[in-house]
């Protein structure tokens, strides 16, 4: 009960933000969902089930691809786009996993980034279809949804607050189910989950496919939001930020990746402010996490004061 | 009876009312006076562009200082708020959001990397701010983005490539191969010098497109066909060093293709560097001659002192720091151009921004002068796209030495857009 009130006052508090917040503080905070959705998706495989990739910028902009490109080449409406994305998420998640899980550990990651580099150089040789580096601007015509400009502030936000709410509440009966707790034991003890008579293999694909959706769903949300789609999300740095959010907010807990995109956001829009040298900050910030509060701050916090969180 | 505050004189009390009411008018008087105007840059200051945005942030800052010196904008003085966008397109459209919305800029420039400009344009678009690029970049021109964006301060590619070719053709030959990096900016040259060359009776004889992570060409260079006559060369980033120098020791001493590059390579780079030697007497695009030519216009040594750059484009206090001098004149030929269609459009705030990109358009001649120390350039208004002269310079004795100018009609070309009929 109190796990599922936690949940709800967040999304209520986060509905309520469009009217307290400034425009531009209201748009940030529809930027902060969308990455916190890829952010999940990242936590489901790395925090759950003990995947660490370095490949997910090739999920995200698979996502980002299957919206943008029905929209830009047969003037897809948002909708359909958006399905569109988030089955290229899955889709593509689902191919790397049955390719990639056949390695682990370090392997996986140099497997994983080895193809999200694939996938990257891909869209750039294709240029003539995808617009390669330089990428394009989504068509305001297919911006809309059921009547609604998605361009348009309010619009914008409660799309950005209806994906992140489905994804956060999904993820939450997701690692709470008998299957959340299988992901958890792969990540613990693959061989005894095997002993015990599950098969690694299809857990960690389906956990994989999972985290896809979610990257695909993001990629989507962003295209057709904010109206870019542009081959420097399949770039490293792009697998490399979910990974970000997940260790400031605690890998393997359901807040988590939100809390690690919004205080990352926060900090390099602050660290802007005061200094030329924000990415030193920013960087600082993170050492000082990874030395005080390894299992990012709500895994420290669930770790020594509320056991309960999940 | 003693007088103190309690218990003040007539004249007293005048005396204090009538400062009072100075005092109370007087906000409004600094305040009408002082209004400054807000422009907000998109600076690339870290990331890969971070070379070009160093120099476009004190070129910039020399213009501001420049306008201001001259008595700001209709009057009224003028700030810059400079914001890094890491040379990234979803930071990019962040950065128009915060200066726009959080600082409250009256506009946004500056943006050179094309990726950036196409992540950012759409979000200018929502906010209804005009943004004016320095980019060079053919994705104004071409229609792919929206009534407020602009391109003011620098010819774009297509038009700079354009203009090559009939000199390439007449001087170094007529069977060119290109070797290019495999991405939007590599194939924009393939794509429009392969037709203007077509058009000047030349061919294009191989066209050899470097993937952009490759750091060793070697292999590469077989693929040049016997028969070239020009070897046209545009690649960028760190690598080029590595490039010219392997390009160098494959060809040895021997009979070799006339080389023509565009000094994109070699932005920052001193063409003296050890390991250029092989470009000796080729030539080089330039937008702005980075060594000051014999026949400078008379506005452009007093340019290069406001900025801080020597006669051979170097920093005045660090010769080892090259200056990007091809593209940073953009950032103070826009501010120029800020200047000018703010003062024609009447503009007092950002309820005006409407008006102002309608004065912008408006523009056409744009005459050579401090305002344009590059030189004088053609605004199409329907395009939001300026047009300019370019150079050819050639390496002698590891310098650059201009040795043509091409005219702003050589580089026009039919328009693809007319932004003027778009709603705002």
């Amino acid at each position: 009960m109190k796990v599922w009130t936690l949940h709800l006052a967040l999304l209520a508090v986060l509905f309520t933000a469009q009217f307290w917040l400034s425009p531009y503080h209201a748009t940030n905070l529809a930027r902060i969902m969308v990455l916190a959705v890829f952010a999940m998706g990242y936590n489901l495989a790395f925090g759950y089930t003990g995947l660490l990739s370095l490949g997910h910028a090739l999920l995200l902009a698979a996502g980002m691809y299957a919206a943008g490109l029905p929209a830009q080449l047969w003037g897809w409406t948002a909708g359909p786009a958006l399905i569109a994305g988030l089955a290229g998420g899955g889709l593509m998640a689902a191919a790397l996993g049955l390719l990639a899980l056949r390695t682990a550990g370090v392997s996986f990651m140099i497997v994983t980034l080895m193809f999200a580099q694939a996938g990257f150089l891909t869209l750039l040789y294709f240029a003539p279809i995808t617009g390669g580096d330089d990428g394009f601007a989504v068509a305001a015509a297919s911006r809309t949804l059921l009547g609604f400009d998605l361009s348009t502030d309010t619009p914008r936000f409660l799309a950005a607050l209806t994906i992140f709410a489905a994804g956060l509440l999904a993820s939450l009966v997701l690692v709470r189910s008998s299957f959340g707790r299988t992901m958890v034991a792969m990540r613990e003890n693959e061989e005894r989950s095997r002993m015990l008579g599950y098969n690694p293999f299809t857990v960690k694909l389906a956990a994989l496919t999972i985290s896809g959706l979610y990257a695909g769903a993001a990629g989507a949300a962003y295209a057709i939001l904010f109206g870019y789609v542009g081959a420097s999300f399949a770039t490293i740095q792009y697998s490399i930020l979910p990974m970000l959010y997940v260790l400031m907010g605690g890998a393997g807990t359901t807040l988590g990746p939100f809390l690690g995109a919004l205080l990352m956001f926060v900090l390099i829009e602050a660290a802007t402010g005061v200094t030329t040298a924000h990415q030193f900050i920013v960087g600082a910030a993170l050492v000082v996490l990874i030395l005080f509060a390894p299992k990012g701050l709500l895994g420290t916090l669930r770790e020594r004061w509320v056991r309960w969180l999940p | 009876m003693t007088r103190g505050l309690l218990h003040p004189t007539r004249r007293g009390l005048l005396m204090a009312g009538g400062a009072g009411f100075l005092t109370a008018a007087l906000p409004g008087y600094v305040g009408a006076q002082a209004a400054p105007i807000k422009i907000g840059f998109q600076l690339h200051r870290t990331g890969i562009g971070a070379a070009y945005g160093r120099w476009y942030e004190r070129t910039a800052q020399a213009a501001l200082k420049a306008i201001n010196d001259a008595g700001g904008i209709a009057g009224r003085p003028v700030e810059i708020l400079f914001e890094d966008d890491a040379t990234d397109p979803k930071r990019g459209s962040e950065v128009v959001d915060k200066l726009t919305q959080s600082d409250g800029c009256d506009l946004v420039m500056g943006t050179l990397f094309s990726h950036v400009v196409m992540g950012s344009a759409p979000r200018a678009g929502e906010l209804k701010v005009p943004y004016l690029v320095c980019s060079e970049g053919y994705h104004v021109a071409s229609g792919a983005l929206n009534r407020w964006t602009l391109q003011p301060g620098i010819t774009d590619v297509r038009a700079q490539i354009s203009t090559m070719a009939p000199w390439v053709a007449a001087n170094l030959g007529k069977k060119v191969t290109m070797v290019f990096p495999d991405y939007a900016f590599g194939h924009d040259h393939r794509d429009f010098f392969t037709a203007a060359i077509q058009a000047q009776g030349g061919e294009v004889v191989a066209q050899i497109a470097v993937p952009p992570t490759e750091t060793s060409f070697t292999r590469y260079f077989p693929q040049i066909p016997a028969e070239t006559e020009v070897l046209y060369h545009v690649m960028v980033g760190p690598a080029v060093l590595t490039f010219v120098k392997e390009l160098g020791e494959f060809y040895g001493t021997g009979a070799k293709p006339a080389l023509f590059g565009f000094i994109d390579s070699l932005e920052a780079v001193d063409t003296a560097t050890p390991g250029l030697e092989f470009l000796e007497g080729s030539h080089f695009w330039e937008a702005h001659p980075r060594v000051k030519a014999a026949d400078a216009g008379e506005h452009e040594g007093h340019y290069r002192t406001a900025v801080g750059v020597d006669d051979n484009g170097a920093s005045v206090s660090d010769a080892k720091d090259v200056s990007t001098y091809s593209h940073m004149f953009s950032t103070w030929e826009t501010l120029y151009f800020i200047k000018q269609a703010m003062e024609a459009s009447g503009y007092s705030g950002p309820g005006d921004r409407q008006k102002l990109v309608e004065a912008m358009e408006a523009t056409t001649d744009l005459p050579y002068g401090i305002e344009r120390p590059q030189g004088a350039k053609r605004f199409n208004g329907k395009t939001h796209q300026v047009f300019g002269s370019q150079h050819i310079s050639q390496v002698q004795g590891g310098r650059l030495v201009k040795v043509h100018t091409t005219t702003i009609d050589e580089g026009l070309y039919e328009d693809a857009v007319d932004y003027t009929t778009m709603s705002f």
